[in-house]
């Protein structure tokens, strides 16, 4: 089994689903980030059977609850001095803007490339968010 | 500012009146004819729909308005690139109201959002075409008199027909409305309106392949066209078409007091012969849907009714 060194102090993605943490890692913008990334793709889960896992070193500067959006199975652990001080539960936002986008090739946002991809929860039970301007549906995992 | 991008965005109060509006201007519309006098009413039509352009500037013409606009992307600024937002901000300083009809859906909520003016969605792709559906409430209140108590049949291509959807939509919001949906089973309504909308709101409907004998219970008939390309296979086609196209030897069947509509253009899913039966209302609906347009403009401008 492949081994990955512990955290001081940052944040556990976990419980990702399998091969979903390459979109995550892309959607946080982490490129971006100056600090150690690392990501772990089909761990084993006694919950999942296979999932992916992001570490990320240092204090926490990203916002986690779009993380909801894409996967709702996503659980967050907030590390210090070696220990989960911190079990975050994902809420979902009202609106979501540049996180995901519309995926419907009549919508306005398919040939205005300036405009903002905005999502509003429309069913916070089903987890569906419908795009500002056509209404599409988008559901995460 | 109000605009009008949904008929939804209506509650059922507000729609109430908007029909009442329309029903006094068709009784007297010498007493609307000069209440938009000065002002301008702009129908940017990113996409050519002769009909619907043509009844919005009827409308404002009848209520003593000017108007101008566009008729196709080409001979827009759109054709040079320019966004919807930077096209609404202009036309918002060249006149008072506008309708915009764009093949991409959401446009008019684009407009909406950086318009200083009321902005009228006049059909956007397959989304939304809140004109029609306040033209068709019209023409049912009007003839029947109500929008509750009846069963109402939709024929034809339910799959893709945004004016059924947006029919459906509207009437669900009154009681007891019962629904006939008679189509192929290649053109049934889309799932997300039977399971999110019927089935969500306990409303009875019927999912049928036959018109003929159906005809007898409906209070409406909403027909729509049927388009060949629609199909999976020539074969299909062929055998279905004719079933879902409404002649006189089947109108036989139907109520004395039931009335027919179309949103327009028909091809040949009703035939001519039917067309001087009393039932047959879709032209008069062309009507209908000028004095609603006149409601809705009256409204969104806020202009004073006189009394």
């Amino acid at each position: 089994m492949l081994n990955i060194g512990g955290l001081r102090q940052g944040i556990v993605i976990d419980h990702i689903q399998a091969g979903g943490a390459m979109k995550i890692y892309e959607y946080l913008n982490l490129e971006k980030l100056d600090c150690s990334v690392a990501i772990i793709k089909n761990a084993r889960s006694n919950k999942m059977g296979k999932k992916d896992i992001i570490k990320i070193e240092g204090p926490l500067t990203i916002d986690i609850n779009v993380l909801g959006v894409l996967d709702h199975n996503i659980t967050i652990n907030i590390i210090e001095d070696d220990k989960i001080v911190e079990k975050r539960k994902l809420s979902l936002p009202d609106t979501v803007t540049n996180i995901i986008k519309c995926r419907n090739p009549r919508c306005i946002t398919s040939i205005e490339q300036e405009l903002p991809h905005s999502f509003k929860l429309t069913d916070r039970k089903n987890r569906i968010y419908r795009c500002i301007y056509c209404e599409s549906k988008f559901k995460g995992n | 500012m109000r605009h009008l991008i949904s008929p939804l965005d209506l509650s059922l109060e507000e729609l109430e009146e908007l029909l009442t509006l329309g029903q006094d201007i068709m009784n007297h519309p010498e007493k609307y004819a000069h209440v938009c006098e000065g002002k301008k009413l702009a129908t940017l039509f990113y996409e050519p729909s002769t009909r619907t352009r043509l009844s919005f500037e009827s409308a404002m013409l009848s209520l003593g308005g000017q108007v101008l606009g566009f008729s196709s992307a080409d001979s827009s600024s759109a054709a040079k690139g320019e966004s919807v937002a930077d096209t609404i901000r202009v036309i918002s300083c060249y006149a008072d109201i506008c309708a915009m009809r764009h093949p991409k859906e959401g446009a008019p909520t684009v407009a909406a959002m950086h318009a200083s003016i009321p902005v009228i969605n006049a059909g956007d792709g397959g989304h939304n075409h809140p004109t029609q559906t306040l033209t068709d409430l019209l023409t049912i209140k009007t003839l029947t008199g109500r929008l509750d108590h009846m069963t109402v049949g939709m024929c034809g291509d339910l799959k893709f027909g945004r004016t059924v959807h947006s029919l459906i939509n509207a009437l669900v919001r009154y009681p007891d409305v019962k629904f006939v949906l008679i189509s192929p089973e290649e053109l049934r309504i889309p799932s997300y309106l039977r399971k999110e909308v019927l089935d969500a709101g306990n409303i009875s409907y019927l999912e049928t392949d036959r018109l003929e004998e159906n005809l007898p219970d409906l209070d409406i008939l909403y027909m729509t066209r049927v388009q060949r390309e629609r199909f999976f296979n020539e074969e299909d086609y062929i055998r279905l078409k004719d079933s879902f196209i409404l002649d006189a030897a089947k109108l036989q069947y139907a109520k004395k007091d039931m009335y027919v509509l179309h949103p327009l253009p028909r091809v040949n899913e009703i035939s001519t012969e039917v067309d001087n039966d009393p039932r047959a209302v879709y032209f008069k609906q062309a009507q209908f849907g000028v004095y609603i347009r006149m409601a809705l403009i009256i409204k969104l401008l806020e202009v004073e009714i006189p009394c």
